[in-house]
């Protein structure tokens, strides 16, 4: 057992580093670094930046153009990425419906959407729940009715993240709705979404945001080659992509940045008032969080670890998401519980680029509250925590 | 970056488990206790035989040249067995404190007959009013002539029952809390003027309270300066119980699942019910964030890393609150029998809350890691 990096590992950090500092376009980290909301070109830009250098599929085997590191270089790149306050990547190519393409798609299928996604030239988005079907997920009822060389599909798709930017939604639909078990019959199916048919609603969030949409199916053609795999598994991969999500889920590194930057604002006066390091509560809390999230970490470490031994991401990697949402979220109201006052101005226009006025609060100060009440989602979205430990209770204790 | 330990490591591992699986149940565990000494000669005979008790000492020493990771390794399945025998004190404690600090002349004495299982010791780290603060020192030491006379009170001090050789730091200048002017003494335990009141802990374990009045002693180490060796086994103590801790909480989260199959209300397993099982699967969750903690920092103390104390206390307080948590539902799932004497829960869980309230509890060490 030991903690600490070989020179190799080291070297590749440096290389890391290096790259964010110099290579790595700089107007997007300053946009970071103020709160200063990313528009879709700002993220596309962002993740083209890392496609360029061959980093953006870290996971991704070294076949479909994916960077074949060792846990150990991923653990590090994701530190750096988060130490240079880098935007976090979309999730729905890169790591979700990409995974599901190159393990269960037919060789077109890779040829077709495997370099769009890690070259992200086309925006995808996830379509799992329903209004009816949270998580009950496989109560879904969107259907994909075959009819002749194409599908049509009929339902509504919710909680659709950034769905408003996307060109491709991935689905699951029902196929069959004659089978013994309701996970049977539904079907992994990719879809076009300027296909006639689509429409995208927005939902704004409880801070003001528009991040998720409603996605509407109304007899949208979808040709037979867009599904993946086998009619009827589609269960089966979107569970292996769950397990993907999750494992990612848990946002160690970033939580590193945040808790590491709060402490430096702790040590600080803020309008003259007494440094918030001399408040006794309030650093025991914070250390409270560290000592997890460090627990955190090393948990994940080991399960990448096991990874790296020839055993697949499962169910345990439901404890990451747990954990990680719940360190999270006692980082955001740490924030919000700094700021004080502060954290009420609902002034959200001062952080727009071309905002002239006079801002309220120093630096993102008022975006604290904003921040809790937005990552309130995190124990709710991916499964929630409840459901993380119902999976947790059948496959790894038995029960 | 590497989780896996080393071919020494787990033959070690191997060898204990196979004594645990083999030699020491329950039962011979509770037998062991409540016997006079409070454990078995025999059973320490064989740890000294099979070189467990040569572990955390240098080769010079007469020892096994291990480290923090070889240590967890040992005291994290003398958690799973519930381990009675005097380990903590004879090799972490008063080992710790003579590897550190006495002459080459003074482990040839003592050093070699604990690791060849023929002396009991123990370090007195404790004095009443001190509470976790390890220089809270009262205890006097005073020139005789050439001769070093103590007088002052130590409480808990582990193996105090047995021990032949007692170290007991004393304050040879300075005020209380001084980390200055605090040496180290070994005392014998027939000496005169030494009073030892002996007591059972409620973990099956035992130790006493030591009144000195003029005990001659002699000196460990310079004069003044023994704090840092007192501090640096303390610590490599406090590391050591956290993986033992790791060990009886791993044993009673699987005995409480198991359980939690076989006991049947209702007409079905009680494991059935989501309201438990959740309580179970946060049970898992703390023993796997203990676990890595544990890891992290044995690996940091292994490498000697600049945060290797702030690891330590960031462990100890995890055992200190999520270890407790785990105990208190693991009794709780077993209902009325987690409570019953009879029953080994009861006794993992009484250890697990001994562990919980030596070396600093919880709050001392958020404390630390707070500042």
């Amino acid at each position: 057992m030991k903690v600490t990096f070989s020179a190799d590992e080291l070297a590749f950090r440096d290389e890391v580093r290096q790259f964010f500092a110099e290579a790595y376009p700089a107007d997007i980290l300053d946009k970071n670094n103020r709160g200063i909301p990313l528009t879709r070109d700002d993220m596309i830009r962002s993740q083209k930046a890392l496609h360029d250098k061959g980093w953006a599929g870290v996971n991704w085997p070294v076949e479909y153009g994916g960077t074949g590191w060792t846990p150990v270089q991923k653990y590090i790149f994701a530190i750096e990425m988060a130490e240079a306050n880098v935007p976090a990547m979309v999730p729905f190519g890169l790591s979700m419906v990409g995974p599901v393409v190159y393990t269960f798609g037919d060789e077109a299928q890779k040829e077709r959407f495997l370099p769009d996604i890690l070259a992200s030239d086309v925006w995808w988005c996830q379509g799992y729940s329903e209004p009816g079907s949270g998580s009950d997920l496989a109560s879904l009822k969107t259907r994909a009715d075959l009819a002749g060389d194409h599908y049509i599909v009929n339902g509504t798709k919710t909680w659709t993240t950034l769905g408003q930017y996307a060109d491709w939604i991935f689905i699951l639909a029902r196929t069959n709705t004659d089978v013994a078990r309701r996970q049977e019959g539904i079907s992994f199916l990719l879809v076009d979404m300027s296909t006639p048919g689509v429409s995208v609603k927005p939902i704004i969030t409880i801070e003001g945001d528009h991040e998720v949409n409603e996605v509407h199916f109304e007899n949208v053609k979808v040709p037979i080659g867009n599904l993946v795999g086998e009619e009827g598994k589609g269960w089966t991969y979107g569970k292996v992509l769950l397990q993907h999500e999750r494992a990612n889920i848990a946002g160690v590194a970033e939580s590193w940045y945040r808790l590491r930057k709060l402490k430096e604002q702790a040590g600080r006066s803020v309008r003259g008032a007494e440094p918030l390091s001399a408040d006794r509560n309030f650093m025991r809390k914070l250390a409270e969080v560290e000592v997890e999230l460090r627990a955190l970490e090393y948990t994940e470490l080991r399960t990448l670890a096991a990874v790296a031994s020839g055993k697949a991401p499962g169910p345990e990697s439901s404890i990451l998401k747990i954990k990680g949402t719940e360190v999270q979220q006692a980082i955001d109201a740490l924030y919000m519980e700094a700021a004080g006052y502060y954290a009420l101005p609902f002034v959200q226009a001062q952080y727009e680029p071309d905002f002239a006025g006079e801002p309220v609060g120093e630096g993102a100060e008022t975006q604290t509250s904003l921040k809790y009440f937005n990552f309130r989602k995190a124990s709710i979205y991916g499964g929630s925590n409840e459901i993380q430990k119902n999976i947790i209770s059948k496959h790894v204790l038995g029960l | 970056m590497d989780f896996s330990l080393n071919e020494i490591q787990l033959m070690l591992a191997d060898s204990i488990d196979k004594f645990l699986e083999n030699d020491y149940d329950f039962d011979t565990r509770q037998e062991h206790a409540g016997s006079d000494r409070g454990y078995s000669t025999e059973v320490w005979q064989t740890f000294a035989e099979l070189g467990w008790t040569a572990v955390p000492f240098s080769e010079e020493d007469g020892g096994f040249d291990g480290g923090p990771i070889d240590l967890m390794v040992v005291m994290e399945r003398f958690g799973r067995g519930l381990v009675v025998e005097p380990y903590l004190a004879n090799i972490v404690l008063a080992g710790g404190i003579l590897k550190r600090a006495a002459s080459a002349e003074q482990k040839a004495d003592w050093l070699t007959s604990i690791i060849g299982g023929e002396l009991q010791a123990a370090l007195a780290f404790v004095e009443p009013q001190g509470r976790y603060d390890l220089s809270d020192i009262t205890t006097t030491a005073a020139k005789d002539g050439d001769d070093w006379v103590l007088s002052g009170h130590k409480g808990y001090v582990l193996n105090g029952r047995n021990a032949d050789l007692i170290v007991v730091p004393a304050r040879t200048s300075g005020d209380r809390r001084d980390e200055d002017g605090i040496s180290l003494f070994a005392v014998r335990a027939d000496s005169d003027g030494l009073k030892v009141r002996d007591y059972p802990t409620v973990d099956g374990h035992q130790a006493a309270e030591l009144e000195l009045e003029g005990v001659s002693a002699d000196i460990i180490g310079a004069e003044g300066e023994g704090f840092a060796a007192l501090q640096a086994t303390i610590d490599e103590a406090t590391l050591a119980v956290c993986a033992e801790a790791v060990g009886i909480m791993q044993v009673m989260k699987d005995k409480t699942i198991e359980y939690s199959k076989n006991r049947v209300q209702f007409g079905v397993p009680i494991g059935s019910f989501q309201a438990l099982q959740h309580r179970m699967v946060d049970m898992l969750t703390d023993c796997e964030q203990a676990r890595s903690l544990l890891m992290w920092a044995t690996m940091v103390n292994a490498a000697e890393q600049d945060d290797a104390r702030r690891a330590i206390s960031a462990i100890k307080y995890k055992i200190g609150t999520t270890g407790r948590r785990v105990g208190e539902e693991a009794v709780q799932l077993h209902g009325g029998m987690g409570v019953t004497w009879e029953l080994d829960i009861a006794h993992y869980f009484k250890r697990l809350i001994a562990i919980g309230q030596i070396f600093g509890n919880a709050d001392w060490h958020l404390d630390i890691l707070a500042a």
